[in-house]
This record gives C-alpha cells, sequence and structure tokens, in this order.
C-alpha cells in the first residue's frame, strides 16, 4: 500500500473482550476494525459471564456485594481499576445486545447481583452471573429433580458421570437418560452437529417420543447445550411445550455452541454498527511514535498491510490464545507490542504447583496497565498513550479458579470501548522518530 | 524399511507448514467451520485429516488413509485456526501426494487444464456448448469420465478476453496496472475482463494486458504439482516484470489472485523463486485494489442509483486473502443498492471438486444452507468474486450472480 488504511480503531483479538470493546466503540460512531489471527475463545468457552464464583475459598452468592472486600484484598485485579458499577453497567449492555441480536427470543438472564448455580458436563456447580435463559433454566440454587438427557452419538456428554456428581449435593436427584437415536449419518458427533439436528421439527418429535413416558412430574430435563444455533429459543420452547416440563442446556466440551451463538451475536452487532473484522490476519507488528501507536500491520495473504489508526485495543488474550507467549528459555512475552509482561516467576522459581485447581505462581501473569487500561511498564511509567488493554491478557487475575474470565472480558471490553468515545484525541507530541516492534 | 524424503515439495516454508502442527491443540474450531466434513461422513474433517495424520505420513510409506481426498482446500480451517496452524495446506499437499501413490484420473487430468480446454472449445463454442449442455452427451461424460452429469459448466463465449486485449488501447492514466486474466475470464466471461478493465480505466488507471496463461490452480487442486509449477512459472515470467517495474498486478478472479499471491509459495512450494516472490507481494484481488483506492480517496464514486437486492457472497478462497469483505463496503458507495450479506459459508462448489460424479451431491450439500438463505434474501442479483462459484449459485438457486467488479460498471454506468 503507497497510504495507509485509516481507522478510529483496531482492536486486535476476536474473542469476547475485543468484540464487545469493537462493538461499542462502532456503535459509537467510531470506524473500527478488528483483526484477529483465528477465531476467538467464544468457541470453546461455555458462553456464560462469570464475575465472580469464587473468592479467598469460597463460593461467591453475590458477586456485587462481595466486590469491595475482593478487590482490597487483590490490588492488581482487573476489577479493581473497572469497579462494581461498570461491571453491573458492561453486564446490562451485553444483555440488550443479545436481545436485539439476530437470534429470536434469545436472551441472557441474571445478573450480577445474585449468581446463578449451574450444573456442569461433569456435575460440578458453577456460579455465574448471566447464562442464557435457556443454560440458567438449570440453575440448582434451590436444588431440584434432574433428569440429564443425551443422545447416544455425541461422544462429548456423558450424563451419568454429571448425574452421580449432582446426585451428592444436598437437595438435588439427578438420573441420566442416554437415547439410542442415530442422529447423524457420521459416527463422532460432536455438539455442533447435535445443534444442527436439534433444528429439525421430525429430529425433536423422534426425541420427544423416545422420552415419552419415562419422565417424572417434577424433573426438569437437561440436555447437553446443542439445542439449536440458527434459532435456539425455538428449539428450547418447542421442547419444553413437547416435553411439558422445564429443559435446560447444560454447556459441554468444544465446540461450545452458546459461545458460538455469543460469537455469532457480537460479529452481528459489529457489522450493523459498520465496523470490519476480519479473521485469519495475523498481527505482525505495529508503528509508533514516542509513546503512540501509528499503525498496525497485518499479515495478508502476500505481504504485510499497514493500517492507520488513532487506538490500538489489545485484547489478544492469555497464554491459551496466544496473547502471551513463553519460549523454551522460559521468557514471556507479549507478541503484538513487546509489551512487559509482569507476574512472572523469577528464573528458577516455581511456576506452577502441582494440583491444577490451586493458586499457581504464573497464573496472575499479564500486562499491567494504569488506571484506565494503559500498558505500564514495571517502573509504573505508561508505554503508550493510545494503547488499552482488554480480557485475559492483563495481569493480576486467575480466571478459572475465581470463575471471573468473561466478567473481565466484558467489563474490560466495555470499558475501553467507552474510554475510546468519551476520551478527546491525546495530547500531541513526541518526535517523529518511527519505532518498530517486530512479532 | 527404507525410507527416503519426499522432495516433491519440502523448502523452508514447506516445513514451516508441516511444522505448524505442532501448535495444535485440538479445539475444534476448524472442525466447527469446515463445511464438507458436515456434509458428508466420508470426511472426518480437518483436524484428523491435518495436523492429526500428518504425524503418520512419514517419507514415502503408502497413506493407508484415502479420506483426504474429500477435502476441498477451501482454505477455511486454516483461516479460522486460532493458533496459526496450516490445515488447508497440509491437506492439500496431504491429497496431491495420495493421487500421486494411486494415479491421477484422466477426468482429473483434464478438468485441471482450462487453458486447453478453452483453446479446444472456443473456435468449436456452439458445438461445444451443446456437448455441454446435451443431456445424452452429459450421461456418455458422467460415466466415461467421472464428470457429473448435472454439474454446473460453464459455456463457451465463442470468443476470447486476450483477443479483446489485442486490439484494446488503454488510455494513459495517472498509474499503470498489469491485469491478470483468469481463464475463466479468457474463454467463458471476458465481458467480466472488459468490465473490469472499464472500471480500473474509469478511476484513471492505465491497464496493461500483457499475455499469459493459466495460474495452476486446478491442477495444483487435482495433485498435478508438477504441471502446476510449470504453469506458475510461465505466468509469473509473464508477469514478473511489471512488479518489478513497480506496477501492481490486478486480477478479477479471486481464486487465482491467492494462488499467485500465497498458494504457489506455500503449497507449491515456490518461496525460492523469484519470478514468483517479486509477482506475490505485487498481486491485488480487485475488490481490495478498488477498495484500498477509495481508502486513498482515490476512487471515483459517481455511481448511479442501482435499485436492486443483491445478496453477497464471498469465496472462501476470497476470504483467504485475510482482507475481509471489500466488495461490501464498495457496494456501500452505490445508491439504492440494497445489500444482503450471505453469512452460510462455502456453496460447495471448490473450484473442480463439485464436478466430479463421486463429489457432487456433496457439493450440493454444503451449499445447501447458502441456496436457501439466497432464496430466503429474495435477491436480484448474487454478487460473488469467484467464476466456478457463480456458476454453481446459478445452477442450484437459478438467481443470476456477478462478479462485484460488474455490479460496480454497471453502477458507474459505463455500460
Amino acid at each position: 500500500m503507497r497510504e495507509p488504511m485509516r481507522y478510529d480503531v483496531i482492536v486486535v483479538g476476536a474473542g469476547v473482550a475485543g468484540l464487545v470493546a469493537a462493538v461499542r466503540a462502532a456503535e459509537g460512531g467510531a470506524r473500527v476494525l478488528v483483526l484477529a489471527k483465528g477465531v476467538g475463545a467464544t468457541h470453546l468457552a461455555p458462553g456464560t459471564v462469570d464475575v465472580l464464583g469464587y473468592a479467598d475459598g469460597h463460593r461467591v452468592q453475590r458477586p456485587l456485594d462481595e466486590l469491595p472486600d475482593f478487590i482490597g484484598a487483590h490490588p492488581g485485579h482487573p476489577y479493581v481499576m473497572v469497579g462494581a458499577e461498570e461491571i453491573e453497567a458492561a453486564l446490562k449492555w451485553l444483555q440488550a445486545r443479545v436481545a436485539a441480536g439476530p437470534l429470536p427470543g434469545y436472551r441472557y438472564v441474571g445478573s450480577p447481583g445474585e449468581n446463578l448455580l449451574l450444573p456442569t458436563a461433569v456435575g460440578a456447580l458453577k456460579p455465574s452471573a448471566l447464562a442464557p435463559a435457556s443454560v440458567a433454566a438449570g440453575d440448582l440454587r434451590d436444588g431440584g429433580r434432574l433428569a440429564l438427557v443425551t443422545i447416544g452419538q455425541l461422544r462429548d456428554f456423558f450424563p451419568a458421570l454429571a448425574a452421580a456428581a449432582l446426585a451428592q449435593v444436598d437437595g438435588v436427584q439427578a438420573r441420566a437418560i442416554e437415547l439410542p437415536l442415530r442422529a447423524a449419518a457420521r459416527n463422532d458427533l460432536n455438539a455442533l452437529g447435535l445443534a444442527e439436528r436439534f433444528e429439525d421439527v421430525v429430529f425433536r418429535e423422534s426425541v420427544a417420543a423416545a422420552l415419552h413416558g419415562r419422565l417424572e412430574d417434577d424433573e426438569r430435563v437437561g440436555f447437553p447445550a446443542a439445542l439449536g444455533l440458527q434459532d435456539p429459543d425455538g428449539v428450547w420452547s418447542d421442547l419444553q411445550e413437547r416435553l411439558g416440563r422445564p429443559v435446560f442446556e447444560i454447556p459441554t466440551l468444544p465446540p461450545s455452541v452458546p459461545g458460538i451463538r455469543l460469537f455469532g451475536i457480537l460479529r452481528a452487532a459489529l457489522r450493523r454498527a459498520g465496523g470490519r473484522i476480519v479473521v485469519g490476519g495475523e498481527v505482525t507488528g505495529v508503528e509508533a511514535e514516542r509513546a503512540h501507536v501509528r499503525a498496525v500491520r497485518a499479515h495478508v495473504a502476500a505481504r504485510e498491510q499497514r493500517h492507520s489508526t488513532d487506538w490500538l485495543v489489545l485484547a489478544t488474550g492469555g497464554f491459551a490464545s496466544g496473547g502471551l507467549e513463553m519460549d523454551s528459555r522460559w521468557q514471556v512475552h507479549e507478541p503484538v507490542l513487546g509489551l512487559p509482561v509482569t507476574g512472572v516467576p523469577d528464573p528458577g522459581a516455581p511456576r506452577f504447583t502441582p494440583r491444577y485447581f490451586d493458586d499457581h505462581p504464573l497464573a496472575r501473569a499479564g500486562i499491567a496497565t494504569d488506571a484506565y487500561q494503559r500498558p505500564v511498564a514495571p517502573s509504573g511509567e505508561r508505554l503508550y498513550e493510545n494503547v488499552l488493554v482488554a480480557g485475559a491478557a492483563l495481569a493480576g487475575a486467575a480466571p478459572w479458579r475465581e470463575k471471573s474470565g468473561d466478567g473481565i472480558s466484558v467489563a474490560t471490553g466495555y470499558r475501553a470501548g467507552g474510554q475510546i468515545l468519551e476520551q478527546v484525541t491525546p495530547a500531541a507530541g513526541g518526535s517523529q522518530t518511527t519505532v518498530s516492534t517486530e512479532a | 524399511m527404507q525410507t527416503t524424503h519426499s522432495p516433491a515439495v519440502d523448502g523452508v516454508l514447506g516445513d514451516l507448514v508441516r511444522g505448524s502442527l505442532d501448535h495444535c491443540v485440538k479445539c475444534t474450531i476448524c472442525e466447527t467451520y469446515c463445511p464438507f466434513s458436515k456434509a458428508t461422513p466420508l470426511f472426518p474433517g480437518p483436524k484428523y485429516s491435518g495436523p492429526q495424520a500428518e504425524r503418520f505420513r512419514i517419507g514415502d510409506e503408502p497413506q493407508p488413509d484415502a479420506s483426504v481426498d474429500y477435502c476441498s482446500s477451501c482454505g477455511i480451517c486454516t483461516q479460522v485456526c486460532p493458533q496459526g496452524v496450516k490445515i488447508a495446506e497440509i491437506n492439500t499437499r496431504a491429497k496431491a501426494r495420495l493421487h500421486r501413490e494411486r494415479g491421477i484420473k484422466l477426468r482429473d487430468r483434464i478438468i485441471a487444464r482450462p487453458t486447453v480446454l478453452g483453446r479446444l472449445g472456443t473456435p468449436v463454442a456452439p458445438l461445444a456448448n451443446y456437448t455441454l449442455t446435451s443431456r445424452p452427451l452429459r450421461i456418455v461424460a458422467e460415466r466415461v469420465l467421472g464428470v457429473h452429469r448435472d454439474a454446473a459448466v460453464p459455456r463457451f463465449a465463442g470468443r476470447t478476453f486476450h483477443g479483446w486485449a489485442r486490439s484494446h488501447s488503454s488510455p494513459p492514466g495517472t498509474r499503470t496496472v498489469a491485469f491478470f486474466h483468469n481463464c475463466g475470464t479468457d474463454y467463458y466471461e471476458p465481458d467480466v475482463g472488459e468490465k473490469a478493465v472499464a472500471v480500473l480505466e474509469h478511476n484513471g488507471l492505465h491497464v496493461e494486458i500483457p499475455k499469459q496463461g493459466c495460474c495452476g490452480l486446478p491442477l495444483q487442486s487435482n495433485g498435478l504439482f508438477d504441471d502446476a509449477r510449470a504453469y506458475v512459472r510461465r505466468l509469473t515470467g509473464a508477469l514478473a516484470p511489471y512488479a518489478r517495474a513497480g506496477h501492481d498486478i490486478v486480477g478479477p478472479a479471486t481464486s487465482c489472485t491467492l494462488m499467485l499471491k500465497r498458494e504457489a509459495l506455500e503449497i507449491l512450494g515456490m518461496e525460492d523463486e523469484e519470478d514468483v516472490r517479486v509477482v506475490s507481494e505485487r498481486t491485488y484481488d480487485i475488490t481490495e485494489y478498488l477498495l484500498a483506492m477509495h481508502d486513498r480517496g482515490e476512487l471515483k464514486t459517481d455511481f448511479r442509483p442501482l435499485p436492486q437486492r443483491l445478496a453477497y457472497h464471498a469465496p472462501c478462497q476470497q476470504q483467504g486473502h485475510n482482507i475481509g469483505k471489500p466488495a461490501l463496503d464498495l457496494f456501500a458507495l452505490i445508491p439504492e443498492l440494497e445489500v444482503v450479506e450471505m453469512d452460510h459459508g462455502c456453496c460447495g462448489i471448490a473450484g473442480t471438486y463439485g464436478l466430479k460424479s463421486e463429489k457432487y451431491e456433496i457439493s450440493m450439500k454444503v451449499g445447501d444452507g447458502l441456496f436457501r438463505q439466497i432464496g430466503a434474501a429474495r435477491p436480484d442479483v448474487v454478487g460473488c468474486d469467484s467464476e466456478t462459484c457463480r456458476w454453481h449459485i446459478e445452477h442450484a438457486t437459478g438467481v443470476p450472480s456477478e462478479h462485484p467488479v460488474s455490479v460496480l460498471h454497471r453502477a458507474y454506468g459505463l455500460a
């Protein structure tokens, strides 16, 4: 390109944090481009929004009530800069986007005021603030009787395992039913393939027929989260009607059908707001003048393309998504801007502990920021004026332990988008020296 | 057993492509987006056939599992992979090796050579077109060759784009571009090439049309890598002088421009060939080029209202350019044009895949969701950047399909 393409905001990463930031900025009138190496973690996560499920060893019932204590105890946590009010606003905003999305009747219920208690595919109870209504219908705060149903061909959901674990919870009775229906020609059916089958009314009829006479009156019926992709609310309602009792979805192994729905909803919102998205275009580096990123370089098929931008939102995720990388010499780095990664144990010190759900020394590694989500050096000095970090790339959280990952992503993405809309152009200045960071 | 390293495709880039399989974390995102494994149990999916099976493809040992043949090389898996695994490239190379091991069908050798077919068919276009539309002859062709009787095949135009180009004199412009016309434009749709040139010239560009041939993509798709390389060499030899002189190369056929940009390097392993490299860096898909001009304020926007409803389908290969959907941004400049974006994914044809008798039904099933989405949108026309996709979509839906540049041509009032 001889001259650059120009954007108000470039968001790197197409997970929840990136898409939320992009949609909010685009809806506010900014010209937005999302660049992502591939499809994001939405397709792997259950599609619920967990704001705070566990704090210091106990299960959280009311996240907003506990947030002040939690923030006090975790000074480097992303929630410190976001605060309860913004979390609440961000979740409401997300609910409105889902309700206005392309899936008729599909909606997210719940609030950060009180957690739902949702059964997982292995029969654990997961505290979530928001969930699709069809998932939230499995809420076990008041216990209940569950019949967990699956189609034998699905290899990724074992209701007997879930039922055995749930049956040990006070006030919960659970049993498993495996239907020997042949849903597809292939043997290795996954949740996505099953979701497509559930779109077919004839298939739903056959499921209802196979369950006829096998359910107790006060049982709720749990299915793997595969109740449709194009019209999930229609599929859910139809099954409830046919079975004459409440039906709910349990998120299971990837591909995550509720997560794919959420991705579709946010992508549609972005397009409606005039934003562009390029999946498969990996960012290879940026050009900066002093503390301002001026352009982003992305790999297109044969070459690099340069996109000028006023703002950059870094929403590339943590280690699992490649937003943070550790090399064979145990050096940790951030590949887009080369930002310093904080929270990495010293050489020789243990990075992990033996038990998976323990607090691992490396767990809170990430990008440190100022209160406005701008990246800072270990000295506290601001590195870029027009870069905001959102989501799992941020330092200070242990999301899978806290059950806070999506809450952080929604809240920091929402806040990043909002700040860009609010802020006047950052103060000009700095030399014309061009600094490049290479991936 | 003694094993030797296969010399067919390697090189540093080739090793990197294969080595990328180690980044696979089995997250299933490629399976989620693969249009072909959804449509047929004969294809177990990109993850299984790609990063998993590739580990067992060692040296010259024969491949025991032929299921990768049902991969269409549409490339969607590579685009969506969040870990950077070159799944489609691995599978295309595995497919080629499988074909070499098991012998390449006469049919595949024929349909992989559109220039040869074009040269044979053009002078006798009425007769050739009769052959292609005659039911009894198509049944014979299916039995003898294995080209499905119902598959959409194009009609010979009876004239060629390169013939038109010889007598066309492009006015001087602010800048010179070299026009890369593909075989489909040359023999079947010369009007698409003529309109593309008119649109470029309308925007002040001087268009040079060098003598050129096929990019080799159909050969590559059918496992004839050596022949494909020879075609790429010839074509890039013709285009490289323009690239070296600082001229951009612009083409309307999105899969062919992608072949020059990337696939010849990553799949055919030609990254060390100087002509290929310079051409690849200078090649643009025409919508990409026009949108970049618009972003620089260089595109004329004197569009007339086009009161039509257009369904836009971005072909898989267009998505492989990693440039988003420039056609949508260009359409947005046309007054009164109502555009509905199709987002169902692949139409199913995948170049020559859907022509094959054993794959036609799969191809129709892959496209079913798109065809229904098009039907529901009730468009006057389907916009689509790839000629084989357009033919397949017209065949399946009965809705006429146009290249985006033809739509721009009408909106400029150049007709």
